[in-house]
């Protein structure tokens, strides 16, 4: 089915695309806009947001394919970016993303076997002082223990509902 | 702690409810912007700017009153203001801190800065992770809309200014300052040719001014203090001014944001306001002093300035780390000062699983428009991965400079030196342990786990 935005969004990408003085400004605004709704940019989304702003669907793919968040497969509802850069190693990441993926049972890149979380490496966070640390949707966990982080993971676990 | 110094730029830091548009205006934010709006003309305001000699601080220390002097604008152009907050320089976590805990005088600064160089329009290009940032932002920039700071007749003058964020979505790349723009112009973060530079075509093919979070957040304490006044916090003279902000991350036991004068030593940094090494037993083996694209130093390598007018010359026969932390003095010393967030590494650390692990991120995300540095960030990674697991040749070492040294010079923009730099640097300052790297590899091939115990136990 093709791609749509709620009456809400719509007048809300209309703002968007009013305050670039081309329409093709608006391109990654938007695409975070429909990544927000449908969990990931498929080729409908890609499909819409070029129609929206009078761009090839190329176009609109070489933006996505460009850059690490825009997800071009289906994810879990909770998406853990786990840093892995140099500060972060320094203070034992590696100790916490091998405790995540022997929790979720799957290794970085795949998903949780309760569906529940993808795992995925990151690069860097900004959060170097405050090493080592995890990104989970739009939040930081940062400071971690591994008591801490399986602390963080029951609660998120626990909001998330079940089912793929 | 260091003399007499009082915080100017992080002062409102702590104080709660800071985002909100009411506690920061009591505590003083928009008084400055107010007066820059009503009373001063962009000359008096650019002048205090390039009094102040403040540095660029998002990595290549550039004057930034000097960069708002190439603005030449022609009658049918309209200047920019973008506002550079993708920190995603390894080991920098600074603008961060100013973003989410004292976002008004970030838009404070834009507005000032809008004025000063002719803009009507600003984007703040922040990355896209930091999405609780942008969220902090955009509140804020909702606030000072509604109470008529932003908008039309900001404070009341009929010079418009209007200031959106704009997210980036997880690319390195794009905090170079040409891929930015590309970025907000939606399109693929690839680095443009330069010349022309932004000052006279940026984004929307208009004269732009691209800025750090950082340099835009102090221009209002350079007005409110006078440029004069500002520049004289700094240790280090006129010709890099005031105070900044200091990141430190690694094996210190207070790792974190810290605003002290220009100047401060790296060893202060680390013993001051680091807390010291994070295990009383393992000293201090190297320090890459500002962000991931700087070569690394060591704390038992001497400065060797005997010439009277070497630049060094009054630190000579001294560590290193004694340097005073500048623009210049650390030009000098053969590293750069960054973005003056430094990664602190003790003994327990092989500097090839460092170069190893930094290697990987430029390998990862070269953008891949320039063949020596998407082909060369490559096979750094290869190379060191082969030399990690014992697989190397006598030869590597050299073959790791070689390829490091082709990528310099040769490309678009500056990551390929960016990634060359520090490569180059761990070679030079550790030569021993990439030699012995490529006969015995390095062992375990992770780091050392341990910090992990010590985070909680830190004060
Ligand atoms: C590979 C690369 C990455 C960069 N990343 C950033 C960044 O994340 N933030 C930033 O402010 N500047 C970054 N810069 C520097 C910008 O190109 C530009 O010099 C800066 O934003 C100008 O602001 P300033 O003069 O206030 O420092 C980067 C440069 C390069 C070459
Ligand atoms: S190294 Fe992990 S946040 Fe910077």
């Amino acid at each position: 089915m093709a791609f749509q935005l709620s009456p809400e969004q719509t007048r809300e990408a209309d703002e968007i695309i009013a305050r670039y003085p081309t329409k093709r400004a608006a391109c990654l605004p938007l695409l975070w806009l429909c990544q927000r709704q449908t969990g990931w940019t498929n080729d409908e989304v890609i499909a819409f947001v070029a129609e929206k702003l009078e761009l090839s669907t190329a176009a609109v793919k070489g933006v996505v394919t460009f850059y690490t968040m825009f997800h071009e497969k289906k994810v879990a509802p909770n998406v853990v970016w786990v840093c892995r850069t140099l500060s972060c190693e320094l203070r034992g990441a590696k100790a916490v993303q091998e405790h995540m993926e022997k929790r979720f049972g799957c290794s970085a890149g795949g998903t949780s076997t309760d569906g529940k979380f993808t795992l995925l490496k990151a690069e860097c966070l900004a959060a170097c002082g405050q090493a080592p640390m995890i990104q989970v949707n739009d939040d930081y966990y940062e400071d971690l223990t591994i008591e801490k982080l399986d602390a963080v993971l029951d609660q998120i676990a626990a909001k998330t509902p079940e089912g793929k | 702690m260091s003399n007499s110094f009082s915080p100017v730029l992080t002062k409102r830091y702590g104080i709660e409810g800071s985002e909100t548009l009411a506690v920061a205006e009591k505590h003083g934010v928009y008084t400055v912007a107010r007066r820059a709006l009503t009373e001063m003309t962009p000359d008096q305001l650019k002048d205090e700017v390039k009094k102040g000699s403040i540095r660029g601080r998002g990595g290549a220390g550039f004057p930034a009153g000097v960069k708002w002097g190439f603005l030449n604008p022609g009658p049918d152009n309209q200047v920019y203001l973008v506002v550079n907050g993708d920190e995603s320089e390894p080991g920098t976590f600074k603008d961060r801190t100013i973003m989410v805990k004292d976002p008004h005088r970030l838009l404070e600064g834009c507005l000032i800065a809008c004025k000063a160089i002719g803009a009507h329009k600003c984007w703040i290009y922040v990355r896209g992770e930091l999405a609780h940032a942008i969220k902090v932002l955009d509140k804020a920039i909702a606030e000072a809309r509604a109470k008529g700071y932003i908008g039309a007749t900001p404070f009341g003058t009929d010079y418009p200014i209007d200031i959106y964020t704009h997210s980036g979505a997880g690319a390195y790349i794009c905090g170079e300052e040409t891929a930015l723009l590309n970025s907000l112009e939606g399109r693929r973060g690839e680095p443009r040719l330069k010349p022309p530079f932004p000052a006279i075509k940026g984004v929307f093919d208009q004269p732009t001014i691209v800025n750090n979070i950082e340099t835009i957040a102090q221009v209002p304490d350079i007005i409110e203090m006078g440029g004069d006044a500002w520049a004289a916090m700094s240790r280090l003279g006129p010709a890099d001014g005031g105070s900044r902000l200091y990141g430190i991350s690694g094996h210190v036991k207070r790792p974190g944001v810290y605003e002290a004068p220009v100047g401060i030593t790296m060893r202060q940094l680390i013993d001051e306001y680091g807390g010291g090494m994070l295990n009383d037993e393992r000293p201090l083996k190297g320090v890459i002093p500002g962000g991931s694209s700087t070569p690394v130093l060591r704390p038992d390598r001497l400065v060797d300035a005997p010439a009277e007018d070497h630049p060094l010359h009054a630190w000579h026969g001294k560590s290193e780390i004694d340097v005073p932390m500048g623009v210049e003095t650390y030009r000098a010393l053969g590293t750069m000062l960054g973005t003056c967030c430094a990664i602190v590494m003790d003994t327990s650390v092989n500097m090839v699983d460092v170069a190893r692990n930094l290697m990987r991120f430029y390998g990862h995300e070269s953008c891949g428009q320039c063949t020596p540095c998407r082909e060369g960030s490559g096979w750094l990674v290869d190379l060191l991965d082969h030399m990690a697991e014992g697989k190397g040749k006598d030869t590597d070492t050299q073959l790791l400079a070689d390829v490091a040294n082709n990528m310099m010079g040769n490309t678009i923009c500056a990551f390929a030196e960016g990634t060359a730099m520090p490569m180059l640097g761990l070679i030079r300052q550790f030569t021993d342990e990439f030699t012995e790297a490529a006969k015995n590899g390095t062992g375990a091939g992770r780091m050392d786990d341990s910090a992990l115990a010590l985070i909680g136990a830190a004060p």
